[in-house]
């Protein structure tokens, strides 16, 4: 089997954790989806290190972020299908 | 896997079951610390729990107080216990309460006799029931007299991509096996409290939670001077990946699997609806937290960690998995059960629960914890606001 470079939790999920040290940008990326055990692929945009999330699809500002099924906070900058997604780009909707 | 049907435990005589077979000196204040101490140097087979409190407490704090000692020395994992207090009246309440599970206890107070005499008088009567406990035999137990808690700690992204559902995967085997099940961390759950209020059974169990997590939240921001958005997620959760404070919860809300709570617990109050899974009232601090679910009764935890926890209970056994490569390997002397393989896919989370439950029958046979073969024994008691 090769190698994962991404998590994805649940099929629902439009971003995947990165599981290795870096994914380099327009890197061909290994995905597992857990809940299914089923593979998908995804090409990077950004450089984005261990533990951060990749866009999955493109969104808009506004979409709602799914990880673990569930909604976890807000686009507020327009992000592109495997590019790096974190605080310059995404909001909590709690405060 | 056939997930195995009993276990080995210590019968009780309240028809509860232990994982351990602990003799207790505890102190019902802090003066009297020094006391049990001495005693359990003196006698062998004993386990002084010292704690900072106990003293003009008042009102839910001093209920709480009493509900964490009695709790403690009702414990299954305990077999016997003396109780050591400054005044006769705190002591005799907790003796009382403890006697009614039928096992061995026994009050002493200091006053007007003094340290020497005290420890002496108790240490006569910690023989007798540290050699009385030391012939209890383990004897086969079905599966459903585990209580078992959960609490992680240090979390990082991997807690929430693997350790985490680790123990969420555990849960769902074990719950059809009438095993109590309990979850807590009011305050790591801010984020994702309407989802997880929706797990509860009944709209009662809802509805509680709910209230339970408000006036959580309704202190906080009484207390906070900004909105938690620069503390929640904290810089190092951010550097680590991150992004928001629902991320971090669901990602804590994974150990409870896709099991359904039937009510919530005041803090170390014991379940009384039966089996399955409850969410107690709790901080988020490990030893606080613990120290509160043992109190509830449970009598084995499972504590996922990111960065290495490195927290132990005296009376209930706390088993450490990690997701987490690197510490696994850095901190391996405090690592039961090693899940890292889930993240290089060499392992699924049906696997890693498979193996956590291995581990989990493994310890409450007997085996020590990594926190127990370190001597890791925190007592901390949950104190709700100053003194009188």
């Amino acid at each position: 089997m090769s190698s994962t470079d991404v998590i994805i939790h649940d099929e629902k999920d439009n971003v995947g954790v990165v599981v290795i040290e870096k994914i380099k940008p327009n890197q061909e990326c290994n995905c597992w989806i857990m809940e299914n055990d089923k593979s998908a692929k995804i090409q990077s945009i950004s450089e984005i290190p261990l533990g951060h999330k990749i866009a999955m699809t493109d969104l808009k500002e506004g979409d709602t972020i799914l990880k673990y099924g569930h909604d976890i906070g807000k686009v507020v900058k327009n992000i592109k299908k495997g590019e790096h997604v974190h605080v310059h780009n995404v909001k909590t909707k709690k405060w | 896997m056939e997930i195995p049907k009993s276990f080995l435990g210590y019968k009780r005589e309240n028809g509860r079951a232990g994982t351990r077979n602990h003799v207790i000196i505890l102190p019902v204040d802090d003066i009297s610390n020094a006391c049990a101490e001495a005693v359990a140097n003196n006698i062998k087979g004993t386990i002084a729990l010292p704690h900072s409190y106990g003293r003009l407490q008042f009102g839910a704090d001093l209920e709480l107080h009493f509900r964490t000692m009695i709790g403690t020395g009702k414990n299954p994992n305990v077999a016997a216990v003396i109780v050591i207090g400054i005044e006769p009246k705190w002591t005799k309440r907790i003796v009382d309460a403890i006697a009614k599970t039928g096992k061995p206890v026994e009050g002493f107070s200091i006053e007007g006799v003094g340290d020497i005499d005290t420890i002496a008088k108790v240490s006569k009567k910690a023989q007798e029931f540290s050699m009385w406990a030391s012939e209890k035999q383990r004897e086969e137990c079905p599966m459903s007299d585990l209580w078992i808690s959960v609490k992680c700690g240090e979390s990082d992204t991997t807690s929430g991509l693997a350790s985490n559902p680790t123990v969420g995967n555990l849960m769902d085997k074990l719950e059809p096996f009438g095993v109590h099940l309990c979850f807590g961390e009011t305050s790591e759950l801010t984020g994702a409290e309407t989802v997880c209020a929706k797990r509860g059974k009944t709209p009662e169990a809802q509805k509680k939670f709910m209230k339970t997590w408000s006036d959580y939240n309704d202190f906080i921001l009484k207390e906070a001077t900004d909105d938690l958005s620069e503390s929640q997620p904290t810089a190092g959760n951010i550097a680590g990946g991150l992004t928001t404070i629902e991320e971090k919860a669901f990602g804590n809300f994974q150990k409870i699997g896709s099991r359904q709570f039937i009510d919530v617990l005041e803090p170390a109050e014991e379940p009384t609806k039966g089996k399955g899974l409850y969410f107690m009232d709790t901080s988020s601090a490990a030893a606080e937290c613990v120290t509160l679910q043992a109190a509830g009764g449970f009598n084995i935890h499972l504590f996922p960690t990111g960065q290495g926890n490195i927290i132990g209970n005296p009376i209930e056994p706390v088993i450490k998995l990690t997701a987490n490569p690197l510490t696994a390997k850095t901190m391996s002397e405090h690592i039961d059960v090693d899940v890292s393989k889930i993240l290089s896919r060499q392992m699924n989370l049906n696997q890693a629960g498979d193996e956590l439950i291995k581990a989990t029958l493994r310890v409450a046979n007997g085996r020590l914890t990594c926190a127990e073969a370190l001597g890791h024994k925190e007592f901390v008691m949950t104190k709700l606001y100053r003194s009188a």
